[in-house]
């Protein structure tokens, strides 16, 4: 490590504390429109769920909702007690832990070739961000139909190809479904997961490379001693988003295997009590319940990541 | 023809602002919001009646359009109904509906002048709640059986009036098939994915074997019978070697991809798939018969189609609900289900079209299915009320574990008893 | 030879990447080109060349109608959610000050209820200001999940930036607005054309909320439109114009990324740095 220069350390200093005062001022003005946005736009829908999740209400009539204590979440017929719910818990973690640890592996891969200059770059760059700008109720609907087993392209070409004897059905046989359903979200989230990373590569400053580079360091140890650790606070974070967002799947999930319980996720549950049963009390409370868990996963990366929160260290 | 639709399109258009401006200003309340089906025939029919109205009445009309996935529409009509919103005055449900969404909905006997006698009764029954009639049905739909015409002649089968029969032919015609080199020849497929659709399919056997509709109309959970689980050991039987395995994840397209396709003897389906698999570039064109499924065993067996279809209802938060009523009384009137079956080729919800000369000429095919339409079983959803979606979520997972094996018919149905039993806090619903 | 095998397992990669991207919309353009009967025909080779079904996608207005809507939502939607969000970023990222890391949490912390938890209590506020059925009241609505993810990016990536660059500016005495458009901006460019191509589509995409908070087909995104298309009946599945209208939906996104390119490559040079 002795050979990377100044310029790659992370010891970045605050401003001189002179200033401070009149920087955390203009700090606090610069927070203010995003902190009105947000008090504006979240607080009453987030209020209300948590409201709802303690009384009886029933989208019927909303009006009439009693207030019912904890009951929605322990009581004999809360969340806490339905088996089906923590069977949707599982479902979820596993996929979410699945599929979020192939996304980021593959998209450090994708970003890494991006990261090459190569002819037809720009082509390689518009193709992989694909399957993200098409919208998922049409790709999973796309997929659903792709995964077909009686006139699907996957079997056909697997069938042509002698990969497979017998058609299979991907989505309909309980021990392929949650694997088919992770296949598309990788597809699917792979780019965002890239083109993040490939924006922390892009903003490295090339000095440290260069100093490796003629030091004759191998470029695989370079990248895992250096360009790695330097990339590592964008990676986390894209990391938490991508899992903020596997952990309330729901629409990949609901349009390739419905509501079946071999694969139902934590968010399907949620719309099912809310939507579907009518249930507003007892779907606001799995809603909260499913806030606490994203919010205890978070917590998790945040800490075995070591994500920064508090800015410079020094 | 593409210049006709963009036309009704510019025209809708239109309409719709005149509505945003109308709505605007309270006085001149004479636009009415109705929500018809997505695009497609079903709102060009919908758009030439409703049009038609409002030419007869001097007031306007507004169609809204909306998705054309079910459980997409149900979740739109929740969010605007419980809010309380007026803008759609004119709702067009499902026959499944009326229990979940009928507290929203306004008593329209005062207004039919009796018009909803003439409709088929277990209709009628299934769109009266608590007294009250919230809806008044546009057209009808019924499970049928679709069956391959040349391959029945091929082995001089006769068509199945018992499920018994369809799963011999089926095997011995699947066998033949197969050792003739149709490796991908399958005897028979359904909906069995975990959604509404298994529901019905589900339905259909337990009550062609005389095991009753899971809850009956009185509200007593009667799920839990040795001929419910005869039905489905049937239905699991078939998994064995006569259905695809994909079938548990089949909707009706899925479905109809296989048969229309010439992949399968059998195919439960909707009326929708006749003309489809009869038009021009189907490979199974002509022949392709359509009957109403088969009975259970002697002597309580019996034929049964699940009953489908569509209703329109009028919103109690709408703001000229007399108005409103008008035009659902006009729009399902008999002259309007003549038009809906002759522009559409919807099946009317009223038994005497079956018998209108012009209608038989243009749908040869609507005697011979009307026997399905009089047999047709309504789900429990006007029993189970706002709880109707929890019963059949329970019921068609209960199915679903039956089909894969991961249960027995029985021990399924009586866990199934039990979770409707705490469910219903002892079926008082 | 050792200089070749790295190029060719580099082109290797690069045509796997592509290939396991684009086949799939591959696919979908093969499918967007059948009709009828041949949706069940699981062929790779488009069987004709005909648009019929772009023609009926495009032939009634209001799809290009709905087209314009969601660029101008997600236009505005970006700029907001980067406006606010470069800012917010200077904030939390380079300024100490009592609260930071609770407010980056709770910021976070909205990205954690399911959307549609979260729908019934949107629905009411849009209703409340008088925002239903239009344009506006999607823009809000996609703030909630553009500006958690676009500040914390930005916080991220501001953070990393060297101090020897402020400092320098502090010591003109540049005030903090304009060390963040003069200094900070211009280094933040890949990590801006990130975040807002990821807000852009997220917002293009999105569709519960705009299925719910709009009404008339005037008002309605490309996702809603898309789910509106079906067959003549109930149940069929319309699905070469579902397929033409999902091509059509995803080449201005191809064409924003080809646009933007250098943006993304351009980033921090060594001279730069050391400024």
């Amino acid at each position: 490590m002795a050979a990377v220069p100044v310029a790659c350390t992370q010891d970045r200093a605050p401003a001189p504390p002179t200033l401070a005062e009149s920087r955390v001022r203009a700090a606090w003005l610069f927070l203010a429109p995003l902190v009105v946005l947000m008090v504006l736009v979240a607080g009453w829908p987030l209020c209300r769920t948590l409201w709802f999740s303690l009384t009886d209400a029933d989208l019927k009539d909303l009006g009439a909702a009693r207030f019912v204590g904890l009951d929605n979440y322990t009581g004999e017929f809360g969340v806490l007690r339905d088996p089906d719910w923590w069977r949707a818990v599982g479902n979820t973690l596993l996929f979410a832990g699945v599929s979020v640890a192939i996304e980021t592996l593959l998209g450090l891969v994708v970003a890494l070739v991006l990261d090459a200059d190569f002819p037809g770059r720009s082509v390689v760059r518009a193709a992989v961000l694909v399957p993200w700008a098409i919208p998922t109720v049409v790709s999973a609907k796309m997929w659903a139909w792709m995964l077909n087993d009686q006139f699907g392209v996957i079997n056909h070409v697997l069938m042509t190809t002698h990969l497979i004897s017998q058609p299979l059905a991907w989505v309909a046989d309980p021990s392929l479904a949650l694997g088919s359903v992770i296949a598309v979200d990788v597809w699917k989230a792979t780019p965002f997961m890239a083109l993040l990373i490939l924006a922390a590569l892009q903003m490295l400053p090339t000095d440290c490379y260069e100093a490796a580079r003629v030091d004759g360091i191998h470029p695989v140890t370079v990248f895992v001693r250096v360009t790695l650790p330097l990339i590592r606070p964008a990676l986390m974070v894209a990391v938490i988003f991508r899992a903020l967002d596997a952990l309330r799947v729901f629409d990949l999930v609901y349009v390739l295997t419905s509501n079946s319980r071999d694969t139902m996720s934590m968010s399907i549950y949620a719309r099912q009590q809310l939507v579907d049963f009518q249930q507003v009390g007892l779907g606001s409370a799995a809603a909260t319940v499913l806030f606490g868990t994203v919010a205890l996963c978070t917590a998790l990366a945040i800490t075995l990541g070591r994500v920064r929160l508090e800015g410079a260290a020094g | 023809m593409a210049w006709n639709a963009a036309c009704g399109t510019a025209f809708a258009a239109l309409l719709t602002i005149a509505g945003v401006a109308a709505t605007s200003r309270p006085a001149q309340a004479d636009t009415v919001s109705i929500a018809c089906g997505a695009v497609g025939q079903e709102l060009d029919v919908c758009r030439k009646l409703s049009d038609a109205w409002a030419r007869n009445t001097g007031n306007s009309v507004n169609v809204v359009s909306t998705p054309n996935s079910t459980t997409e529409r149900l979740a739109l009509y929740q969010q605007l109904l419980a809010a309380g919103s007026p803008d759609i005055d004119v709702f067009e449900i499902d026959v499944i509906w009326p229990g979940i969404l009928g507290s929203h909905f306004i008593d329209l006997a005062p207004y039919t002048k009796g018009a909803e006698k003439d409709a088929f009764p277990a209709i009628l029954e299934n769109n009266t709640r608590d007294g009250k009639l919230v809806a008044m049905p546009i057209y009808t739909d019924a499970g049928l059986l679709y069956y391959r015409k040349d391959l029945l002649e091929r082995y001089g089968e006769a068509v199945p009036a018992t499920w018994e029969a369809l799963t011999t032919t089926a095997r011995k015609i699947q066998d033949g098939e197969r050792r003739a080199g149709q490796a991908g020849l399958w005897g028979i497929v359904f909906q069995a994915k975990a959604y509404e659709g298994l529901t019905c399919d589900a339905l259909e056997w337990i009550a062609s074997y005389g095991g009753g509709t899971v809850v009956a109309p009185d509200g007593k959970i009667t799920i839990d019978n040795p001929r419910a689980a005869q039905a489905l050991d049937m239905a699991a039987g078939w998994m064995k070697d006569l259905a695809p395995q994909g079938v548990l994840n089949y909707s009706e397209e899925e479905t109809r991809g296989v048969f229309q396709s010439g992949h399968a003897v059998f195919m439960r389906n909707w009326p929708y798939a006749w003309p489809l698999s009869q038009s021009e570039g189907s490979p199974v064109k002509g022949k392709v018969g359509v009957t109403v499924l088969p009975a259970g065993p002697a002597p309580d067996g019996r034929h049964a189609a699940a009953l489908g279809g569509w209703q329109f209802a009028v919103s109690r938060y709408s703001k000229h609900q007399a108005l409103a009523a008008d035009l659902v009384v006009f729009m399902t009137s008999k002259a309007s289900a003549r038009q809906w079956a002759l522009q559409g080729g919807y099946f009317p919800a009223i038994p005497a079209l079956y018998q209108d000369p012009e209608l038989l000429a243009a749908n040869p095919f609507f005697k011979d299915l009307l026997p399905a339409f009089t047999s047709a079983v309504a789900r429990p959803s006007t029993a189970t009320g706002g709880k109707y979606n929890q019963v059949s979520d329970a019921f068609w997972n209960a199915v679903s574990d039956t089909l894969t094996g991961k249960a027995t018919a029985k021990d399924s149905l009586a866990s199934l008893q039990a979770r409707l039993n705490r469910l219903s806090r002892g079926g008082r619903w | 030879m050792r200089r070749v095998l790295p190029r060719l397992g580099l082109y290797g990669l690069a045509s796997l990447i592509v290939l396991y991207s684009v086949f799939p919309f591959y696919y979908a353009i093969v499918s967007s080109l059948k009709t009828g009967q041949q949706l069940f025909d699981p062929g790779l080779i488009p069987p004709q060349i005909q648009f019929d079904n772009y023609a009926a996608v495009l032939g009634q207005g209001v799809f290009l109608l709905d087209l314009f809507n969601s660029v101008v939502v997600a236009v505005v939607v970006v700029a907001v959610s980067l406006g606010v969000g470069v800012t917010a970023a200077y904030a939390l990222g380079r300024v100490r000050f009592r609260g930071r890391k609770l407010l980056l949490l709770s910021v976070l912390g909205v990205s954690m209820f399911p959307q549609v938890a979260v729908l019934s209590g949107l629905f009411e506020l849009i209703r409340a200001l008088g925002l239903y059925n239009s344009l506006p009241g999607l823009m809000l609505a996609y703030l909630i999940f553009t500006l958690p993810f676009t500040v914390w990016v930005l916080t991220t990536f501001m953070r990393e930036l060297p101090k020897e660059l402020e400092e320098a500016a502090i010591m003109d005495g540049a005030t903090p607005w304009v060390i963040v458009r003069r200094v900070f901006l211009p280094l933040l460019w890949p990590a801006l054309v990130t975040t807002g191509l990821l807000a852009f589509i997220g917002a293009w995409n999105e569709f519960l909320y705009a299925l719910t908070f709009t009404l008339s087909p005037e008002q309605r995104t490309v996702p809603v439109a898309i789910a509106l298309l079906s067959g003549a009946s109930q149940h069929e599945l319309p699905w070469g114009p579902i397929m033409a209208a999902s091509v059509v939906v995803t080449v201005p996104v191809v064409a924003l990324v080809l646009v933007f390119q250098r943006r993304i490559v351009s980033g921090l040079t060594a001279g730069a740095v050391k400024g």
